[in-house]
Formats: structure tokens, sequence, C-alpha cells
């Protein structure tokens, strides 16, 4: 059984790493959570992302964060991508597959997949 | 919307969107019968928005001019054999004692009716986005209970750790997933 000991000892490794987390989040991942990004598949979308930037060891300088309707439902699932020193970036109709892509060379990389973007969708 | 838990993760949104510190879910299953009540002490909604809250053509936002998520529920209840009810009580008029209460029943043997899918899953979900909120939710089988409490979570890990950390997060899927088994195991 799933310890509150083990709940425990996460607690003491957060506690060391609480100072540096706060610190940051330069970049904000936001996926769009009602009712059509929902049923569009934008759950499995948050959580490739939360497992992704976790993962990765990003959890300090990237936020994943939900937000409503942005009133772009055909697109959805839709992800924003907010960083310092760029504009935002729109992704549309993603999956959690895409999202590790993106994760893998937006995130890490730098670079925006630039297919999956609202720009390369046909409007 | 082919899961269940995925109208659960809707539903309880509008909860959090509505404000709500406490939010208790509780899903119960009994012979052919589920039952689904989300209990929250948000903003409330006053008895003209509860009365339009099936209409598909109403909704508080801005950026759409369609709220699907209560038609959406109330169809799939009505179309296995059971029902849809909310009963809420406006801030205004209740400062003490806001909030909603929905109600929903489904027939589970129906042909209508669709799997429960990935709850914990929705309630991870839930927990990332409102880390704040005191979340309880509960699962009841005639053989036992599935439960958290997030309020007691948040007391054991003191100030400063949001349970909105992934490491936080994969624990109470872990936990959850293990309370299922054992439920299972026992029926």
């Amino acid at each position: 059984m799933k310890s509150l000991e083990e709940l425990m000892a996460i607690k003491k490794k957060m506690q060391d790493k609480v100072a540096v987390r706060t610190s940051n989040g330069s970049t904000r991942i936001v996926v769009g959570m009602a009712t059509c990004g929902i049923a569009a598949g934008a759950r499995p979308v948050l959580n490739a992302f939360v497992e992704g930037v976790s993962e990765a060891g990003l959890s300090e300088d990237v936020i994943v964060t939900q937000t409503g309707c942005i009133g772009i439902c055909q697109y959805e699932p839709v992800v924003e991508v907010f960083e310092k020193d760029r504009e935002k970036t729109t992704y549309v109709k993603m999956t959690a597959d895409k999202a590790k892509e993106v994760i893998e060379k937006h995130i890490k990389g730098g670079k925006p997949v630039t297919e999956y973007t609202i720009g390369a969708a046909k409007l | 919307m082919d899961e269940l838990s995925l109208y659960v993760l809707d539903i309880t949104m509008n909860s959090v969107r509505a404000g709500a510190t406490e939010i208790t879910i509780i899903l119960r299953e009994d012979g052919e019968w589920l039952w689904f009540t989300v209990v929250d002490n948000g903003c409330g909604m006053s008895a003209e928005q509860v009365k339009k809250l099936t209409d598909p053509f109403f909704t508080t936002r801005k950026t759409r001019k369609v709220g699907l998520g209560v038609p959406f529920l109330t169809m799939l209840a009505e179309m296995t054999g059971g029902y849809v009810t909310v009963k809420s009580a406006p801030e205004e008029l209740f400062p003490e004692t806001h909030g909603t209460t929905i109600e929903a029943k489904f027939g589970k043997n129906h042909i209508d009716f669709i799997p429960l899918g990935d709850i914990v899953e929705t309630v991870k979900t839930l927990i990332q986005g409102a880390p704040d909120v005191d979340f309880i939710f509960r699962h009841i089988f005639p053989t036992g209970k599935v439960e958290l409490n997030c309020a007691e979570l948040r007391e054991m890990l003191g100030e400063g750790i949001p349970l909105s950390e992934p490491d936080i997060l994969l624990w109470i899927g872990q936990y959850l997933s293990e309370q299922y088994d054992e439920v299972r195991h026992a029926g």
C-alpha cells in the first residue's frame, strides 16, 4: 500500500528544493481545459506536459497550468506556450504524442514545432 | 466524450471556476445504478440561471456562445434512464451557505451508458489545476470505498509544497489506484 511515509519522504525531498523552485518559472505552458478542450482530448495532453516537464527535469523553469476556453473550440486541444523573449506560440489539435515532441524540440530544444501551430492549420 | 470520468472532470471544473474552496465529489455504485454528486461552496447561481443550465445556448462565458457541459451530462444521464438535478444557493442571497450541488444518476446496464474510464486521471487533473482547493473524492462500492482528502494531505505536507507538484500528483495517482485494487479484490 502506498504509505503516508512515502509521502513524507517526498515532502522532505521537496523542502530541500523549495527555495530554488519558487525563484523562476520563465516559461508557461497553458492547456485549455474547458468542455471543448476536454471533449477533444485535453486531459491526456495536459498529463503528457506535466509528466514530460518533470521527467526532463525542467520543473524549476517551466510551469504547466490550465485555462478555460479561449474561443477557438474547433482547434482544441489548444496549448499556448509563453516564453520570456518570444511571442506566444499557439499549438492546436494536440495529442499526448505531439506534446512529447513539443517538449523535446521546443521546450528543451528552443525551436517551436511549426507544423503543429495555429499558423500551419488551415484556417 | 467517451468516458464518464471526462464528464466528472468537466462538471467539477464549473465548481472550480465558481471560486469554490471546498469541493466534494462522490461516486456511488450499487447494483445497476451509478450516482455522481458534486457539492461545492462556490458563488452559486440564481434560480433563473439554474433553469437555463440545460439550455445549450446559455453560458456566462464571453469567449463563445454555447455552454454544453450540463446539457451533455443531462443527455447522457437521461439516455440511460437516470436524471440530473441541480440545487444552488447564490452568494448574494446566502452569504454564509452559498454553493451548488449537482447530482446525476446513470443506469449502468443501459446500452447507452459509457464506461467510467480513468477517474484517477480526472482527480489528478483537478488537483493539478486547482492545488489550493480542498477536494474530497469518494468512490463508494458495496464492497468498500476509495477516498482522498486534499485538506488532510496538505496538512501533512505543510506549507510551501503545492499538491500540484508532479511527485505529489504521482503519489496521489498510485494511492488511489491501490485503493481501487483493494476494493476490487474485496469484491
